[in-house]
């Protein structure tokens, strides 16, 4: 079982990663039986039999994958990644405080894929609350990630007021 | 000048420890190069041809005397005892240790400064007018409308990793001196017909590669909903803008693709959504911040003072230094001047250790303890009485600050090219000092009058030569230094992007063709033109016509590449 950061803990974690290989289409790649996060379009292509399932869900957005592909199902998941092929893609930063703020998402939302210590921060900030650290990273050390300042200066996920309207009060 | 509270200053040392683990984690070997280096570029370290170049931030290029004398030990103690100051208002110190930045940092935190966004594919640091609170043509002071817009952008958690670099101008003058056409984001402080203030929105401007004036894309916005309108600008962007394609990440290729009507309906459908949010500014904090820009404490004065104009009338140098280097100010009895860091023999911006110090005296006397830099890499000290005029001159001058060359010929901005740069083709300072040298007689370049020349060692456009009245942009052909020449280019509320002569040149070509280019102005000129006029009224061909008498047939230089921050 691997290890995750979760709202600032490390914790275990069964969830696995589907990411369809060469020849696979999202209508025949079968689907596995442990929590596993589905691509987009397997979702998108089988929504009725995964749900028949009975399973928690979970599916992951690549970083050119908005989250209005998904905004009328966001009731059905579980959690959802957000994935970072890069850790200098920031499209990822954006799709989560979307399904934050705009779609009101409550659930998961994991960064998955190049993540790293020093852009927990800002990912956390932008409404992501579990982070899949890449394997071959110290994911103890990575903790750090999460608090490295004591305030910010604009609204975001973690703290929807800007630090103006919190300085004169 | 705003000056931190209690958590601007926290926020700052919180980054210096951040970085300063990051230095200690590569070195660990914990965390690669490739890992450091958007980190590193976010902190200005780049790692250059001799090795590391910090770039520190000057917020819209303000500086306080102490401040100033803070760079100066700085360059002292871990550099060559020179600053090179840049485009964006901000000071290069080209020699520092690698393993010493994060302790540069913390000295700079000392002082209310840093190096945050001053490289990276994030929001870059925001420019302004040099003249801004003081020129007698401006709606109001930009300087506030900057302030909330640095912090803003600092640490924005979402638009931290961009397709590309972010670069915001703020102008709120009837004369534009930020080059606001010519930015990411220009911002045009207005009122609107019902007297309300706020900003028109300019997008998609730039240089680099692929020059662009930008397009208004908001005629008015409420000055409430800056900062929520700019996060959308951001979002379209950062989702959006292309990623493939370093060369095609800039904002300015996205909107030329969508055509500026969609991609301003886009960002208004994403607008609307935050619009009115927590975000909207409120009236209480732009006050506080503009509390910090109030003006100083003038001295009442009639009018002109007698002593300066009886200086003016039996000193030539004094009165031809003033008549280069005074621009109005909107108090009388009061001048703002301009610095000159252009001297013969001195690469373009660059300031020694000394002359920092006798800057930093001369405005704690002179200009209440304040002074900027210009984009045009000079010095304006804002606020200075006329009396003190000649005083100041006088001293300027034993420090070869008062070169009265201001907006001449020789005034030339420049990047520092291929000596330093690790991404430049082409050598840039020693250009500069051909053409410096070849222009060595003050009557003659006072006699040619104002002209704009500006060199870039490449396409990245650093030395903004896309917008002078002659451009010297460097290119490699084969593995040599060429020099490509454009003319017709400006900055200002006419800002427009000057037109390629033809074929490049060699090195030692370069002052004898803008020999021939200034001959071309001098014999065609009416007693009114100025280059650009003359240049407006006779095009391209004469100009180029003369560039080439009497040179050899020769192929054109192929496509200039732009590369990569490293």
């Amino acid at each position: 079982m691997s290890k995750i950061i979760k709202n600032g803990q490390i914790v275990d974690d069964a969830w696995q990663v589907l990411k369809l290989a060469e020849g696979q289409t999202p209508e025949s790649v079968s689907l596995p039986d442990v929590p596993t996060l589905l691509p987009l379009a397997v979702w998108a292509a089988r929504k009725a039999e995964i749900l028949a399932n009975g399973n928690p869900v979970g599916i992951w957005l690549d970083s050119s994958e908005g989250p209005e592909a998904i905004a009328n199902d966001l009731a059905d998941f579980a959690l959802i990644g957000v994935n970072f092929p890069k850790f200098a893609d920031g499209r990822g930063y954006s799709s989560a405080r979307l399904l934050r703020e705009r779609y009101g998402y409550k659930g998961e939302i994991r960064a998955i894929g190049d993540v790293l210590q020093d852009q927990l921060f800002y990912m956390k900030r932008c409404g992501i609350d579990a982070f899949a650290v890449r394997e071959d990273k110290d994911i103890e050390a990575a903790l750090a990630g999460l608090n490295v300042f004591s305030d910010a200066y604009q609204a975001a996920v973690d703290q929807p007021q800007p630090l103006f309207r919190r300085r004169t009060a | 000048m705003y000056r931190y509270d209690s958590i601007d200053q926290q926020l700052i040392n919180e980054r210096v420890a951040q970085y300063r683990d990051q230095i200690e984690r590569n070195q660990a070997g914990t965390l690669s190069d490739d890992e450091l280096r958007p980190l590193r570029l976010q902190n200005g370290l780049y790692i250059q041809r001799h090795g590391p170049m910090l770039r520190i931030a000057i917020p819209y290029g303000m500086l306080a005397s102490a401040q100033l004398r803070k760079l100066a030990e700085i360059s002292r103690r871990y550099d060559r005892s020179v600053g090179h100051f840049t485009t964006r208002q901000n000071m290069q110190l080209n020699w520092p240790k690698f393993e010493e930045t994060p302790e540069i940092l913390g000295e700079l935190a000392s002082v209310e400064m840093h190096a945050v966004q001053t490289s990276g594919n994030c929001i870059r640091n925001i420019t302004s007018d040099p003249f801004a609170g003081v020129a007698p043509d401006e709606l109001t002071n930009p300087l506030p409308y900057c302030e909330v817009l640095r912090q803003w952008s600092t640490f924005h958690p979402e638009f931290a990793f961009l397709p590309r670099k972010f670069k915001i101008a703020v102008n709120a003058a009837s004369e534009d001196r930020a080059v606001i056409r010519a930015h990411d984001v220009g911002l045009e402080v207005v009122r609107n017909e019902a007297g309300e203030i706020g900003v028109k929105v300019l997008v998609g401007g730039g240089m680099g590669r692929t020059p662009v004036i930008g397009k208004v894309v908001r005629e008015f916005l409420p000055r409430k909903h800056m900062l929520s309108y700019l996060d959308a600008v951001l979002r379209v962007y950062n989702r959006y803008g292309r990623r493939d394609n370093i060369y095609k990440a800039r904002i300015k290729i996205l909107v030329n693709a969508l055509g500026v009507e969609e991609f301003g309906r886009q960002v208004e459908e994403e607008w609307s959504f935050i619009k009115d949010g927590p975000t909207t500014l409120t009236d209480e904090e732009f006050d506080r911040i503009a509390a910090h820009f109030a003006p100083p404490a003038y001295e009442t004065f009639a009018g002109d003072d007698a002593s300066y104009i009886a200086a003016l009338a039996t000193d030539k140098a004094f009165a031809a230094w003033i008549r280069r280097s005074l621009h109005a100010h909107k108090v009388p009895g009061y001048a703002a001047i301009t610095l000159s860091l252009k001297a013969p023999g001195v690469a373009p911006g660059d300031i020694t250790d000394k002359q920092m110090e006798v800057v930093a005296d001369l405005t704690d006397r002179f200009s209440f303890g304040e002074l900027r830099v210009t984009h045009e890499q000079n010095i304006v000290l804002a606020d200075v009485k006329q009396s003190d005029l000649h005083a100041l001159w006088t001293i300027a001058r034993q420090h070869g600050l008062a070169t009265p060359n201001i907006g001449l010929l020789t005034d030339m901005i420049c990047c520092p090219g291929g000596d330093l740069c690790a991404l430049a083709n082409a050598r840039s300072v020693p250009i500069a000092d051909a053409v410096e040298k070849t222009f060595d007689d003050l009557d003659y370049l006072f006699d040619i009058g104002d002209v704009s020349l500006n060199i870039s060692g490449c396409m990245n456009s650093c030395g903004h030569h896309h917008v002078a009245n002659i451009g010297i942009l460097g290119v490699d052909k084969n593995g040599e230094e060429w020099y490509q020449l454009t003319v017709g280019g400006q900055q200002g509320n006419d800002t427009a992007i000057g037109k390629v002569i033809g074929p490049s040149f060699t090195a030692e070509e370069v002052p004898s063709v803008i020999k021939a280019l200034i001959d071309v102005y001098i014999e065609q000129r009416t007693p009114s033109e100025r280059f650009i006029d003359t240049y407006a009224r006779l095009g391209l061909e004469p100009f180029k016509q003369r560039a080439y008498v009497g040179r050899d047939k020769r192929k054109p230089a192929p496509a200039a590449e732009e590369s990569a921050n490293v």
